[in-house]
């Protein structure tokens, strides 16, 4: 992204904004509640467009506020679906989601609903994951996971950004303060 | 790739009952009005075929609500924009999927309301073969409008009152069909269903794109 401005209803959240990541680079998004951290990642997912500046992004995975699974499905059947269409195989053990594949995805908790949004961005195989507030509602455990994760992506040449309020741990990461 | 949205769409359709709903109240519309015309047999079925496109119509409306709304609120549709698919075949994927919900059950019951009616056999060909041409503009109206109230309050009232208007040629052509005034009405009827369904996928799309912003 270079000089990427952002405008949304009328006010201008962000201009001038540069931001580039190698493979294995990660980039940490910090600023208060409205700042545009969300509209940031829609941004590189391709999914607003900038109102100045280039936004070149490869493919990416996001991961944001909605889970984007049906509800009604056991959760297995749900991220089946989304993996079947990216060409790939649900990544439940991965996030430690195995006990909870029979579970319909309307009776998860939080924490587990915010691990099935992870599972379904990283069975993308996509090497870029946008990841909006990732370590929301995660317990301990989850959220070494989440950062364990991150970095065996990151080893595997993958990207990520992170927007988030919670410290998620992200080592050699490129910081961004909106 | 299509043919899975598709088969969600169908899928979630039946998880929530909504194929029995269309079905259902079509046949109580179609039993409650020779009660409220009374029982004269000439009479019912000269208005027959008329009264099955009204409750036709109504039926598409019925499950306007659930067809767009749900998807773009639980970020459906903006997962499928990051995998490259674009809110136009999403929208096209839901009118297949609308249409293959509810007019094959409802072509069915159908040949039960024309018993009701008694309409005559040949009138009866002709209603069924209306239906299958006009019942795609019917499922491509009601995604289109679906797709423009998703997020409004109240989105199925207002739902009606966009889609019953622009369904009134498909009504008038419909209806008229059934007259047996050879093949010029189903001609008409199949040109403006053809057009609505090459037209609401670019609508639909357009404004499941601006609800996206």
């Amino acid at each position: 992204m270079s000089g990427v401005a952002c405008v949304r209803g009328g006010r201008t959240l962000f201009a001038g904004l540069d931001l580039a990541l190698d493979a294995g680079g990660a980039a940490l998004v910090t600023g208060p509640n409205g700042a545009g951290k969300s509209s940031l990642l829609r941004l590189a997912a391709g999914l607003l467009a900038p109102a100045a500046g280039t936004v070149a992004a490869m493919p990416a995975a996001l991961a944001g506020a909605h889970a984007a699974l049906d509800e009604e499905l056991p959760l297995g059947r749900a991220l089946g679906w989304w993996a079947a269409l990216d060409g790939g195989r649900a990544d439940l053990a991965g996030w430690n989601l195995d006990a909870l594949a029979g579970v319909p995805v309307r009776l998860l908790s939080t924490g587990q609903r915010q691990r099935a949004t992870l599972a379904r961005a990283s069975a993308t195989g996509r090497a870029l994951w946008l990841l909006d507030e990732p370590a929301n509602g995660l317990d301990a455990a989850s959220a070494t996971l989440l950062a364990e994760r991150i970095a065996a992506h990151r080893a595997g040449g993958g990207a990520v950004v992170v927007a988030t309020h919670v410290p998620v741990d992200l080592p050699g990461a490129v910081a961004l303060q909106l | 790739m299509i043919g899975r949205l598709i088969l969600r769409d169908l899928r979630r359709a039946w998880a929530s009952g909504g194929l029995f709903a269309p079905v259902g109240f079509f046949l109580l519309v179609a039993v409650l009005f020779p009660f409220a015309v009374g029982p004269d047999a000439r009479l019912l079925a000269q208005v027959g075929p008329g009264v099955v496109w009204a409750a036709a119509l109504l039926a598409a409306l019925l499950p306007v609500e659930r067809l767009v709304a749900p998807d773009l609120d639980a970020g459906v549709v903006d997962q499928l924009a990051v995998r490259g698919v674009g809110a136009g075949t999403v929208a096209l994927a839901k009118i297949a999927a609308h249409w293959l919900g509810f007019a094959p059950p409802l072509m069915a019951s159908a040949c039960l309301a024309g018993g009701l009616f008694g309409i005559p056999g040949d009138v009866l060909l002709h209603l069924e073969l209306a239906l299958l041409l006009g019942t795609p503009g019917l499922a491509a109206l009601g995604v289109a409008t679906a797709a423009l109230t998703a997020g409004l309050r109240g989105a199925g009232a207002v739902a009606g009152l966009v889609m019953l208007p622009l369904a009134l040629p498909i009504l008038i052509f419909g209806a008229g069909a059934g007259d047996g005034g050879g093949g010029g009405g189903l001609k008409l009827l199949a040109a403006v269903s053809l057009l609505l369904v090459a037209g609401a996928p670019a609508v639909a799309g357009a404004a499941m794109r601006l609800a996206r912003d």
